[in-house]
Formats: structure tokens, sequence, C-alpha cells
């Protein structure tokens, strides 16, 4: 069970090359920690985890299935299981946030209870559970469209805690998310894999949140598998190698906000 | 302090050129094969020619007998459009629902049956092309045969024409509007129907009430067109009115299909007030 990679390549349409040759395997309930800089192939990664992509070489399982030789029927069960928190929430705006968060079992739901859940929230008391563990509770019945950047984020992963999936991916979860907050739903991320015995997988780029809740890291860089250890084995050096620049220079050390501001600038203007 | 050589010029400019160009050398024989000669309306004899036919209308006619048969007509055309929009909506909206792009489950990937739902996305368009290539005159030519005389036609003509139509613009509105929604949730196992009602409906609901609406509209104005052709209402009287050369009754009717478009509008309007 668990997920397998093997051999795993995957170019873009557009001719850009996202993943080569990654290998990558996790029993049941394990969880992982994908690093590595803008660009490396995490995304991708997830998404073909997650059977929303299908890679051009290699071969993939997921939860003790290939996804890409089941029938349709089968495939759509498959997907059920497998829940995403995306980079960007991708809720309809005009949704109420109860609504939202019980589409994570539209999987599993028949037709006729997603329809009439539109009408009357079927399950009021399970999405103000998995909400009050991202402390949104009090925002259960506003729209999405009146929620922060960071609000927004919790309801996308309490979607997924709503989902209860057998694999959970999460794509840069915390990103919008202030520090405090971003530990938090870290936490309560690990948590649902450890009282659901789930596998997580979570791309991060606070390297921070990355060695302190997860066991296993698996540093990416240019599509391919650079490292993957346990946490205990990542050492400073192989993360400056990791988020090293094309010109040699370790990015890591300067701080993030000043190097932001000096972008912005102009020599010209003193 | 760049030391490489920056491309200062558009790459696309050319091509964003040719465009105009070629919109430009489409468009000119166009004008001239159409005869379109605005200048000739304002030619000596043709402005009092106009002006005659214009002098017939005034004053609108609202003597006692015609007021009943107009209000009798003015719902008439009323059941007619509403009746033939609501039947469209029945034929446009599962039509689109298969067509549309935005709700392929076999894309993802691309997955198991993209070759057969290909075909059947297809095949659904094609069908919404027949329905609507044929105008509306056309189908009440043929149904007033069948039907005999009366708004029962035109119900059917505009089903037909107008749900061609609508089918089409349903699933391109619900292409061009923010898919991912609908795609996250296929991508975790959702079925086509959820993934429409809470991936695309919430944030496209205005645009597809606002154009269903403004078909209504149209089918007001194209119930006149039909009544020439014997399919009853307001049309049919305008046709029995121009025939007998009565401007100030044509002109009454007229006021009244100002209502009507004013009404749609502030129908429209309502809906999306009511949708946002």
């Amino acid at each position: 069970m668990g997920f397998s990679l093997d051999g795993v390549g995957m170019v873009h349409p557009n001719g850009q090359r996202a993943l080569a040759g990654v290998t990558l395997a996790a029993r049941d309930g394990e969880r992982i920690a994908v690093i590595g800089p803008s660009g490396a192939g995490k995304t991708t990664l997830l998404r073909v985890l997650g059977a929303a992509l299908r890679p051009g070489e290699g071969d993939v399982q997921a939860l003790g299935a290939r996804p890409w030789r089941l029938p349709a029927g089968a495939l759509k069960k498959l997907r059920a299981r497998i829940g995403t928190v995306h980079q960007a929430p991708p809720i309809a705006p005009r949704l109420r946030v109860v609504t939202a968060v019980l589409a994570g079992r539209l999987g599993e739901w028949s037709v006729l209870r997603a329809l009439g859940s539109l009408f009357h929230p079927s399950d009021i008391a399970g999405a103000y559970e998995v909400l009050s563990r991202l402390s949104l509770e009090d925002r259960l019945f506003d729209r999405c469209d009146r929620l922060s950047g960071g609000q927004l984020q919790r309801v996308g992963i309490a979607r997924v805690l709503y989902q209860r999936p057998a694999l959970l991916l999460a794509d840069e979860p915390v990103s919008a998310l202030d520090p405090t907050l971003a530990d938090a739903a870290i936490g309560e991320l690990v948590a649902q894999s450890e009282s659901t015995g789930a596998t997580l997988v979570a791309s991060l780029h606070a390297v921070d949140l990355a060695l302190r809740w997860f066991p296993r890291v698996v540093g990416m860089r240019s599509g391919q598998v650079v490292f993957d250890l346990p946490t205990a084995e990542v050492t400073p050096a192989m993360l400056d190698a990791l988020y090293a620049s094309e010109g040699g220079v370790a990015v890591q050390h300067a701080p993030q906000p000043v190097a932001a501001e000096m972008a912005f600038q102009r020599p010209d203007c003193p | 302090m760049t030391t490489t050589t920056v491309v200062h010029r558009d790459p696309q400019a050319m091509r964003r050129l040719a465009g105009w160009l070629a919109a430009l050398v489409i468009a000119w024989p166009m004008l001239a094969l159409s005869e379109f000669k605005p200048w000739a309306l304002l030619g000596s004899g043709n402005l009092a020619v106009i002006g005659g036919f214009l002098a017939g209308f005034f004053p609108p006619d609202g003597s006692p007998a015609f007021l009943a048969l107009l209000a009798k007509a003015t719902l008439e055309t009323l059941a007619m459009a509403t009746a033939g929009t609501a039947l469209a909506l029945l034929i446009g909206a599962p039509l689109a629902f298969v067509t549309t792009r935005a709700l392929s489950i076999s894309r993802i990937g691309p997955g198991p049956g993209r070759v057969q739902a290909g075909i059947v996305r297809q095949a659904a368009r094609w069908l919404l092309m027949v329905l609507r290539a044929i105008p509306e005159i056309v189908w009440a030519l043929l149904f007033v045969r069948a039907l005999g005389l009366g708004p029962a036609a035109g119900v059917l003509a505009l089903a037909i024409t107008y749900g061609g139509m609508l089918g089409k613009v349903y699933a391109e509105i619900l292409e061009s509007t923010d898919t991912r929604p609908a795609r996250a949730l296929l991508e975790s196992g959702s079925g086509r129907l959820a993934a429409l009602c809470y991936g695309l409906l919430p944030h496209t609901a205005q645009e597809l009430a606002s154009y269903t609406v403004y078909r209504w509209e149209c089918a007001v104005r194209a119930s006149v067109v039909m009544g020439f052709v014997g399919a009853g209402g307001l049309g049919q009287l305008m046709d029995q009115s121009m025939k007998m050369l009565n401007g100030g009754e044509a002109s009454s009717i007229l006021l009244v299909f100002l209502v009507l478009v004013l009404l749609a509008d502030m129908l429209s309007n309502a809906l999306r007030r009511l949708l946002a």
C-alpha cells in the first residue's frame, strides 16, 4: 500500500521536463516532506501521486493499484481515497465555507446526497469539527469570497481533513499562513495521518517545518530526487547544496525579506 | 550593469500586424459584396420616402377594440416565448453538460475512455450545430403545416433552434470560467454532476441566467417573424396591420415590444442580483 514510483519521468506539453527518473516509495502511514527550490518538480510529483497527471515514463502505484491501468470506475474510486491540499485552494468563491468543506466527500456521496447538501448542508457537525481543528469554526456559514487568503487556505485543508483520504497529499499547504498558524496546520495534517493511518506527503518551502514535523525528508532539484533520508541525517550542507542558485551562491543564508526589498530598489534612485 | 544584450523587440509584433491586415483584407470585400452604401440613405428622394413611412406610424392606435386584441396577442407571444425558452432549456442544458470539456474526467491524465468520451462530446456538439443551423422561421413554416396556424408551431420552432444556441453557449460559458474548482473535485473522485454543482455553477450561475433571459428576450422578438408565417401572437397581428397599411396599430405593437424588452432587462438584473 502507500505508494511507489519507479523511474517516473514527465515532460510537460510545452517541452519542459518536470520529473526525471524519480524512484520513491512509502509504506502505509508514512509521513514525508518534499523540499527543494521553486521549479524543482514538487507540484508535478504530487499530481502524479494523486493520479491527476499521467507520467510519460515509469510506473506509478498508489494505494496498491496502478491508476493508469484501472478502468474508469475503479480509477474514480481510487481518486476518492486520495486527498490533495492544493497550493492555491481551488474553491468556487460563491460557495459557503460549510459547503466547500463538505465537498471533500463528494467522491463518496451519492448524487442525491450531493445535490441535497447544496440546499441544506448534510453534515454541519462534521464540517464544524474539522474547521475547529484549524480555528475557523466561526466562519462556518460565511461565503468563501469573504475570507482572507490564509483563511481560504485553511478551508482547503479542512476539506481534505473531512475527506479522510488514505493518501494525503499537500502542495505548499501553509504558504499563505503566518508561522504560528502554519505550524498548527501542519500539526493537524500530521495528527490526521496518525489517527487515520493515512500516508502523508507534503511539499514545503519552510524547511524548519519539514525538519520539525516529518520523520523523512526528500530533497528535489531539477525534477530529480537529490536525497531521501531520515530527518536526523539531513545536514545543513545538504540543504545549502539543495537551494544553491545556478551560480553556486547559497541563497539560504540571506534573510529573505531583505532580499525581496533589494529587488525593488532601483540603483538609479538613491 | 547587464552584460547580456537585452532584446527590446516584441517577438509577437509582426504576427499581430499581419492579423490586423488580414482582418482588413477580409472585411473590405465583405462590405463591397453586401452593397454597404450608407450614403444612399441621404439621397434626394429616399429621405422623403422614409419620412412618409414613419409619419404613418403616428399616432399609435389606442382604441379599446384594438387594445383588447393587442393584450391577447401579447399574452400569446409571452406564452410562446416562455414555453419555447423553457423547452429549449430542457434540450440545451443536458447537451451542454455532455459537451463541455470543463467536466471531462477522461481528459485528466488523460485516463481511460477518452476516445469514447471525445466521440460522444463531438456527436453532441454536431447535434447542437444542426439544431441551431436551421433558422427558427424554417422550423415554424414546417410546424405550421403539421400543427396548423397558432402559437404551438412557434413554441416547437423556438425550442429546437434556441436549444441548440443555449447548449452551445452554456458549454462555452462553463469552459471559459475558472475550471480549477471543478477539476479539483473530479480529481478527488467526484462525479460530473456534483462537480458541476459544487465547482462550476456557483460562479457561472449569474452569466448562465443572464444569457437565458437574453434568449427569452430574443424569443419574444423572433415570435414576430414567426407570426408573419402564421405562428400567432404579436407577429400575426403585426402582419395584419402592415398588410392593411395601418401604421398606428403597428406603432402600438412596437411600443409593446419596447415594454417587453424593458421587462426582460429588469428580470435579468433582478436574477443577477439574486445570484450574486
